[in-house]
């Protein structure tokens, strides 16, 4: 059996795959992470219960309304940051004023509030999603076998962070919103509808956790608590990559899910710090982060 | 230096008056919880309050206070303070080590860094075998204050408790209203200036984290002696979430704010245990809310407020 360094290849292989999995939770997280923060300054500490609720209203449109998979990819991102948008509306806009340490204890409170109603609702030892009959089984690559499941993760979350990266960097639309970023009076002299477009960024960015958690739901058991012990490790990720670019968030995230999965072979117990110790670091030789600005 | 304003003193009066006479009519072991969270909340107030830090990871240096006191007194046979004071030397070093680190950013990162690197230590609680895992350190005996004063009885380990709280709120009240406190305070308000003006700031700002996580070091393994266990749970994130909630309740930047914080949120936590059950999350999230959205000054805030007084 082919080895590489002492571990035997499909097993590096396998670790690799998983970590790349991780690595699209981490970027589609940091990625809307960055989208509101660029835009608000606000940190969402709501973003794991968001990405909870999407997975959960994929659940809840196909045991109580029958739609399939492919109807939750669409609809639960939608459902999940029209409520984004009602919290931006109702609450969060009275926060732009203040410090913006308030917009992060609102939004942790709202998290609290958020899982404890979920908590209280569906229990916390976790719901099957069935894997859509399309995506059973797997594909030989040679090397070895893949979950088909797994490959559209992957390839979804690229397809997706492409996009909004494509969106802000590359089209008129983009350009209004990095404009209202540096200069939001200016924009709305303009006739840009500034407080509108804020709202919009906010449902988008929870929008797109919400995605990502209707892509974790065959993966991991629904649960309220999925988001939570995640959104800790983003918000590293997040550090690490600096806010300052909407690439370097995608490039930070699966880049540290693949380090974590290569952790997981060659220092299992290391596995689950990898990243924080991987923070610690580059706090200490790149305070602002790899792709942030000083 | 200033004496100290009339208002704090009849408030530290009745505070006083109410720590000595509560144990004869409620529940020590309540009383006991109330001051050991109140002593927590207190010195995450010394960052939040008096520098504008916002630690979202201070459950670290609570959870490894209360796991080492608790492995200490447990396994080494420590007297319930060498104890404790173990548990504050290793949270002082580890907010020595972290405060370090979280200072080098400021405002949300500086939240999301100290949190987590809080979660580094409870990922590492959870693998490392002292901790004991899900079990956590139970029966961890109260011992014998200097050897010699039998702890076991709740009503004996109340005073130790009060005088550990006393100690530790009147060591911070000190601190902020000395010439070390002034130029926190100057930091605080602008940072830019207090630099200019030739303050070395990030040298201020490490002794406060570390001043303040040694507190919550004192807190938790207070708390681990009277509740003879550590677990999982003082270590978690919710925990730090405890902590800001007490502090915003009675009222971020007063002296008697986080006790009086600590003592509506723990008594809360015990009355709607019963009813609530497993709500009081959401109630929790529900009082965050609400005093973000409108009641940002806390509760000695605004009675401070109308009062025109410090307190």
């Amino acid at each position: 059996m082919d080895t590489i360094f002492g571990v035997p290849a499909v097993a590096l292989y396998g670790q690799l795959m998983l970590g790349l999995i991780n690595g699209a939770f981490y970027a589609l997280l940091s990625l809307g992470l960055a989208v509101i923060f660029g835009m608000m300054n606000v940190i969402n500490f709501t973003h794991g219960a968001q990405f909870m609720m999407g997975a959960f209203v994929a659940w809840m449109l196909l045991e109580w309304l029958g739609l399939s998979y492919w109807w939750a990819l669409l609809l639960a991102p939608l459902i999940v940051g029209a409520t984004g948008v009602v919290i931006e509306r109702l609450m969060i806009s009275r926060l732009y004023r203040l410090d913006h340490l308030y917009g992060l204890l609102l939004t942790f409170g709202l998290a609290l509030i958020i899982e404890g109603v979920f908590r209280n609702l569906f229990g916390s030892s976790g719901i099957p999603y069935r894997i859509p009959d399309q995506l059973q089984g797997a594909m030989d690559l040679g090397f070895m076998f893949l979950p088909n499941y797994r490959g559209w993760v992957i390839v979804a979350s690229v397809v997706v962070c492409f996009g909004t990266w494509f969106v802000i960097e590359r089209t008129k639309l983009g350009a209004y919103l990095r404009a209202a970023t540096e200069r939001p009076l200016l924009v709305q002299a303009f006739g840009v509808n500034v407080p509108r477009m804020i709202t919009l960024t906010y449902g988008f960015g929870v929008a797109l956790a919400a995605f990502a958690g209707v892509l974790a739901a065959p993966i991991y058991s629904v649960n309220p608590n999925m988001g939570s012990q995640l959104i800790i490790v983003v918000f590293a990720v997040v550090v690490i990559g600096g806010m300052g670019s909407i690439a370097g968030s995608i490039v930070t995230g699966f880049g540290l899910g693949l380090v974590e999965g290569l952790t997981k072979v060659f220092y299992p117990e290391g596995s689950a710090t990898v990243i924080f110790v991987i923070m610690a670091i580059v706090l200490l030789l790149r305070p602002a982060g790899l792709f942030g600005r000083a | 230096m200033n004496a100290v304003p009339l208002s704090q003193r009849i408030a530290f009066a009745a505070m006083l008056v109410l720590i000595v006479a509560s144990p004869f009519v409620l529940y020590p072991v309540f009383l006991m919880k109330v001051l050991c969270f109140a002593l927590f909340a207190v010195a995450f107030n010394l960052l939040i309050g008096f520098v504008g830090l916002l630690s979202f990871g201070h459950a670290a240096y609570f959870g490894m206070g209360s796991y080492v006191s608790a492995h200490a007194a447990k396994v080494w046979g420590f007297t319930p303070e060498l104890a404790i004071l173990s548990g504050a030397v290793v949270a002082a070093l580890l907010g020595a080590a972290f405060g370090w680190l979280a200072i080098r950013r400021s405002g949300i990162y500086f939240a999301m860094i100290t949190l987590a690197l809080a979660q580094m230590v409870y990922f590492v609680c959870v693998q490392a075998p002292f901790t004991g895992g899900e079990d956590g350190i139970q029966a961890v005996p109260r011992g014998h204050l200097f050897g010699v004063v039998d702890l076991s009885s709740d009503f004996a380990l109340y005073w130790v408790v009060a005088a550990v709280f006393l100690a530790g709120f009147l060591f911070l009240y000190r601190v902020v209203h000395s010439p070390f406190g002034q130029v926190l305070k100057a930091i605080r308000e602008n940072e830019a200036r207090a630099v200019s003006l030739g303050y070395r700031v990030d040298d201020y700002k490490l002794i406060a984290f570390v001043l303040s996580a040694a507190l919550a070091g004192v807190a938790g393994g207070t708390k681990a002696i009277v509740f003879q266990l550590a677990t999982l749970t003082d270590v978690n994130w919710p925990m730090s979430g405890e902590a800001v909630l007490m502090t915003l309740v009675g009222g971020i930047g007063t002296i008697f704010g986080p006790p009086v914080g600590a003592l509506v949120i723990i008594t809360m936590q015990n009355e709607l245990a019963t009813i609530l059950g497993a709500w009081v999350t959401v109630v929790q999230g529900g009082i965050f809310v609400a005093c973000v959205l409108a009641f940002r000054r806390g509760i000695v805030g605004e009675i401070q407020a109308k009062l025109g007084k410090p307190l």
